[in-house]
């Protein structure tokens, strides 16, 4: 059984229908990489699994339970937590108290505030500072520590790398093996297909609300997952 | 009447109207509600009061044990079966729908407990007085003074030291985000209203001592909250405390000039205060 299966997963704005009937499966420990151009409906899914986003309970199925249209901060009690697109940290809060937020649900686990500061050691400096004095690398790093005070059994990625320099994506991408090394499962969302590639073991290539090709990442033919992502 | 006399009474009637604007702070300040029924809420409060005094006969500080609870329980369910609802419509539908609540209060008030002007009673601590140096200071606005500063200082240690209040800021800050770390908006808010009422209980309670009150009490007393609260800064804790200090020696004063001016002197403070610094004197708020 996977740990998360979506079946005819379709999500809506509104009357605007942003995505068809996706069937996505992410294995226990397993990283998988969801690539796709601007609109594709990469973010709109990862919000559907999330459950910021109202859909019918079959269409999301978690460690066995449907969970589709549960709220957000019951399905982070479950054990899906995401790394939101432009890190989103609380201004109002330090650092640590952004990190300490993350451990809001409750959800026992193996994170604690000092195995993040084992693994972003430049946060434990700035510990007390706010939120806003960080860099976007610190940021990014400071908003994946967040996500794993929850202890998550799945973590959802959204655009880790954007804005940031090819030097910090690297650091924050070496963290994310570090991660998945623990055995916690991870879906990236990217719009840098190399990146998302080389960490996922699996990929699925969104367009325009459909899955337009799924496949493994090694040794696929780069040429097809071009056609994927631009529909040609 | 000398004036270092004024400065102080004034200063301490500031207690008062700080605890007054507590509760509306902590809902705007959260949930970005502005509760146009606060006012209402307090003379609630002083009238709860008044009918556990009737129907149980204790003492008039002790009903705060039935009043503080009762008013808990009646902010929880009211954020959570009626105003979370409003939330999503931006500013203008808690406005409008605070406002129904505070027309629907004022009048179940006059139909259950009449028009009369009420007031409660706390005994010798209404008249006690305390000497500083030369001048005698009424003990009771003294204790509403400290009540106010305990309160604040209670409310920054909930803020700054607990878990819960860890997630009234960032829901403040970011309800979304907020959410999708776990923490469920809907009961946040609810304890957000819940415990905007605990100080509104004890405002109400400590008013209904120090003046008289009737079912119409409630707006001057929302426009004071106000006062205290724009005067302050939104957002600043310690500058509500400030911001009622400023609007009570101001009343003082109007009041020392002409008794028809006490009200009046209130206004003025708060417009000045306006056109000289508009967010106030300790802004403190992001957006």
């Amino acid at each position: 059984m996977s740990l998360l299966s979506t079946r005819g997963l379709r999500g809506f704005y509104g009357d605007f229908q942003a995505l068809f009937d996706i069937d996505v499966t992410v294995e226990e420990g397993e990283t998988v990489a969801i690539i796709g151009a601007n609109g594709a409906g990469k973010t709109t899914f990862l919000r559907a699994v999330a459950g910021a986003l109202a859909c019918d309970p079959a269409m999301v199925e978690f460690d066995g339970h449907a969970i589709g249209g549960l709220p957000a901060h019951e399905v982070v009690r479950r054990g899906i937590t995401m790394v939101p697109e432009g890190r989103r940290l609380f201004p109002s809060l330090t650092v640590e108290e952004n990190l300490t937020l993350g451990a809001y649900s409750g959800r026992p686990g193996a994170w604690s505030l000092a195995r993040v500061y084992g693994l972003f050691p430049a946060l434990a400096e700035l510990r007390r500072l706010p939120s806003t004095a960080l860099s976007g690398g610190q940021q990014q790093m400071a908003a994946i520590g967040r996500a794993l005070m929850s202890n998550p059994r799945l973590l959802l990625c959204d655009e880790l790398s954007l804005g940031l320099a090819p030097i910090v994506i690297r650091d924050i991408y070496a963290c994310l093996g570090a991660i998945a090394a623990e055995g916690t499962s991870l879906v990236i969302v990217e719009q840098d297909i190399n990146r998302a590639l080389d960490a996922s073991a699996r990929f699925y290539c969104f367009q325009e609300g459909r899955v337009a090709l799924a496949a493994p990442c090694r040794g696929f033919d780069r040429a097809a997952i071009t056609g994927a992502y631009f529909g040609l | 009447m000398d004036w270092l006399n004024i400065l102080i009474q004034g200063g301490l009637l500031g207690g008062l109207y700080a605890l007054f604007a507590i509760g509306l702070a902590l809902s705007f300040g959260i949930m970005r509600l502005v509760n146009i029924a606060h006012g209402d809420f307090i003379v609630l409060s002083a009238y709860i009061a008044l009918w556990a005094i009737q129907a149980t006969g204790i003492s008039t500080l002790a009903s705060l044990v039935i009043v503080v609870p009762l008013m808990f329980a009646f902010g929880y369910a009211l954020q959570r079966g009626l105003l979370n609802f409003t939330l999503s419509g931006g500013l203008l539908s808690p406005l409008l729908v605070t406002f129904g609540i505070s027309v629907i209060i004022q009048n179940v008030l006059l139909q259950v407990f009449g028009a009369d002007i009420r007031r409660l009673h706390a005994g010798a601590i209404e008249t006690a007085s305390v000497a500083f140096g030369g001048i005698a200071v009424g003990a009771y606005p003294l204790l509403v003074f400290a009540v106010a500063v305990i309160a604040i200082a209670g409310l920054q240690f909930l803020f700054y030291r607990t878990t819960l209040g860890r997630a009234f800021r960032a829901t403040s800050d970011d309800a979304g985000t907020a959410e999708l770390l776990g923490i469920d908006n809907r009961h946040l808010y609810a304890m957000a209203m819940a415990i905007a009422m605990v100080f509104t209980a004890l405002a109400g309670v400590l008013m209904a001592i120090r003046t008289t009150f009737d079912p119409a009490a409630g707006p001057i007393r929302l426009i004071f909250a106000f006062e205290a609260v724009i005067i302050g800064g939104l957002g600043s804790l310690w500058g509500m405390l400030l911001g009622g200090m400023v609007l009570g020696i101001a009343q003082a004063v109007g009041a020392a000039l002409s008794p028809t001016w006490q009200i009046l002197a209130g206004h003025i403070a708060f417009l000045i205060v306006l056109v000289i610094r508009p967010s106030g004197l300790f802004p403190h708020t992001r957006d």
